[in-house]
């Protein structure tokens, strides 16, 4: 399955978030989208997933999804948006509960997620007793129990440290080593772009807009080892994002002048 | 460099975290007590201005041994389990309407404003009226003065639960239930389990008002003899046996707390 976006402009009220937006996800690729603070990258994930209805444009799926996925387009969230009031396992049994399934069948579901992010011993465990890594982590699970065809992602390890961001990035790489997920991954870390994306969309400033799209020909499992070639592909976004970073800093300091 | 002298850094950051204390509540009682009861006896205490502790506890105790305990108790005990339990399930099933259907919101909400802060014993005469000087209007009093706090303790419930944890529901293709009954409900629980706290007590000062007119028992009405004759004893052992249900209240909504938000 693909998505493809075409031509997506949205506002809110009379403020133009985004403009003329179109990329797509291919299957097994990993679409980073990045850009600076508030141009629209939030907003442009909740359109992809059909949270809310674009302005203008139109977003496809196109080519039927995995006949085993129960949930095709998929989100991991920033503040992972994990109920409190339920157990790891809970958490992911709930998204589970709607569809049908023989209740083995869950339950085999939920073993085989908790063991592929290790949170087997977490099981029992509520959100309050866990580290910002450990819940992403849940999510991550929980997103995984419904085999999603394409994960959206934004900005998953932004409310994690510096360590835990890393071991994370890790994990996702050896996630997709295994399971060639897609997805669609903002961000506004220009690092976590190049790591792990196939392809890195740059947004200019608000109203946000296609700058560039690069394309990175290193095996995202051999990015670790190829650190040197991946600069180059770091110093020119770092180009292209410094203009627009700090035109974007400007336009908040007059904001909060005018 | 000579040597200067060395001073410890003084500590100055503690305070401002109140602990528990352990039996603390239990000794203020005790004292208060023994104080009241010295000062009776030794008359600098008035009998006409408070009784002995001990008479009123010897006015509790005949009221158990005559019977007629169990006759006051069960008669108030019947009222104020059905007003509240009937206060309380309506006004969830209401606020829950508010919280959700916009339509419930906007005729409702107004409605609940204009109506929740009449005082709901200025009502009685009428209550007497239209649901019979009996058991009806007792329970109507209750019922009335429950029903609008639980339906805005509910409704901001709903409101304040977490947008973001609705759109992972949305977003993982949970049906409307499933988000009602698994993300909303459980997100306003503590809000709700907080108004039924108030719910209660209100409904205990309501329970003793509405038993002041027309009841043979109940220990409201208990209370109103014992007044009327200037039985001061009798009137303290009534009042302390209304602490008793609101001891007894706070702590079963303490237990549900417990058990329902022990994710916190
Ligand atoms: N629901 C909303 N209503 C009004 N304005 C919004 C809403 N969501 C986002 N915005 C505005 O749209 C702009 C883009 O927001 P967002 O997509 O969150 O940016 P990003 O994720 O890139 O930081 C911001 O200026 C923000 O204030
Ligand atoms: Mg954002």
């Amino acid at each position: 399955m693909r998505l493809v976006l075409e031509n997506i402009s949205h506002r809110y009220g009379n403020v133009e978030v985004l403009e003329g937006i179109s990329l797509e996800v291919k299957e097994g690729e990993i679409v980073a989208i990045i850009g600076p603070s508030g141009c629209g990258k939030s907003t442009l994930l909740r359109l992809a997933g059909g949270l809310e209805k674009p302005g203008g444009g139109r977003i496809l799926q196109e080519g039927a999804p995995p006949a085993n996925s129960l949930n095709p387009l998929t989100y991991i969230f920033q503040d992972f948006a994990l109920l409190p009031w339920r157990t790891v396992r809970g958490n992911i049994a709930l998204v589970l509960e709607d569809h049908k399934l023989a209740s083995d069948q869950r339950k085999a579901i939920i073993e085989d997620v908790l063991s592929r992010t290790s949170l087997l011993d977490f099981a029992h465990a509520y959100p309050r007793q866990l580290s910002g890594g450990m819940k992403q982590r849940v999510a991550i699970a929980r997103a995984l129990s419904v085999r999603p065809a394409i994960m959206l992602m934004d900005e998953p390890l932004s409310a994690l440290d510096a360590q835990t961001r890393a071991l994370l990035m890790e994990d996702f790489v050896g996630l997709w080593r295994r399971e060639q997920f897609s997805a669609l991954y903002v961000t506004h870390n220009l690092q976590e772009a190049v790591q792990l994306g196939h392809r890195i969309v740059v947004l200019s400033r608000r109203p946000g807009r296609v700058r560039e799209i690069i394309e990175i020909d290193i095996p995202v499992e051999e990015r670790a080892s190829r650190a040197v070639e991946l600069e180059r592909h770091s110093r020119h976004l770092w180009q292209l994002m410094r203009d627009e970073a700090r035109a974007a800093d400007r336009e908040l300091l007059d904001a909060a002048n005018g | 460099m000579p040597p200067t002298d060395k001073k410890q850094v003084p500590f100055r950051g503690g305070g401002f975290a109140p602990k528990k204390v352990r039996f603390a509540g239990l000794a203020v009682f005790a004292v208060i007590l023994i104080l009241w009861e010295l000062g009776t006896r030794s008359g600098f205490i008035t009998p006409l201005v408070l009784p002995k502790p001990s008479e009123a506890f010897g006015a509790l105790v005949e009221l158990v041994r005559s019977g007629l305990l169990v006759k006051h108790l069960s008669a108030s005990l019947v009222r104020l389990i059905a007003g509240w339990s009937l206060g309380v399930s309506l006004g969830v099933a209401l606020g829950i309407a508010i919280g959700l259907f916009s339509l419930a919101r906007s005729g409702l909400a107004p409605l609940v404003s204009a109506l929740f802060p009449i005082p709901k014993i200025a009502l009685l005469p009428l209550f007497v009226i239209w649901f019979g000087i009996d058991e009806g209007s007792k329970i109507a009093t209750i019922l009335f003065g429950t029903l609008f706090p639980t339906v805005i303790a509910t409704y901001s419930g709903i409101d304040n639960v977490d947008r973001s944890l609705i759109r992972m529901g949305q977003s993982f293709g949970l049906s409307w239930a499933s988000i009602v009954r698994k993300i909303i409900l459980p997100g306003a629980m503590p809000a709700i389990l907080a108004g039924f706290r108030i719910s209660a007590s209100i409904a205990i000062i309501l329970l003793v008002a509405a038993e002041m007119i027309g009841a043979e028992y109940g220990i409201g009405a208990y209370i109103l003899m014992a007044g009327s004759l200037m039985q001061t004893d009798q009137l303290l052992a009534g009042v302390a046996i209304l602490s008793g249900i609101g001891l007894i209240a706070a702590w079963g909504i303490g237990r549900a707390e417990a058990w329902f938000l022990k994710w916190r």
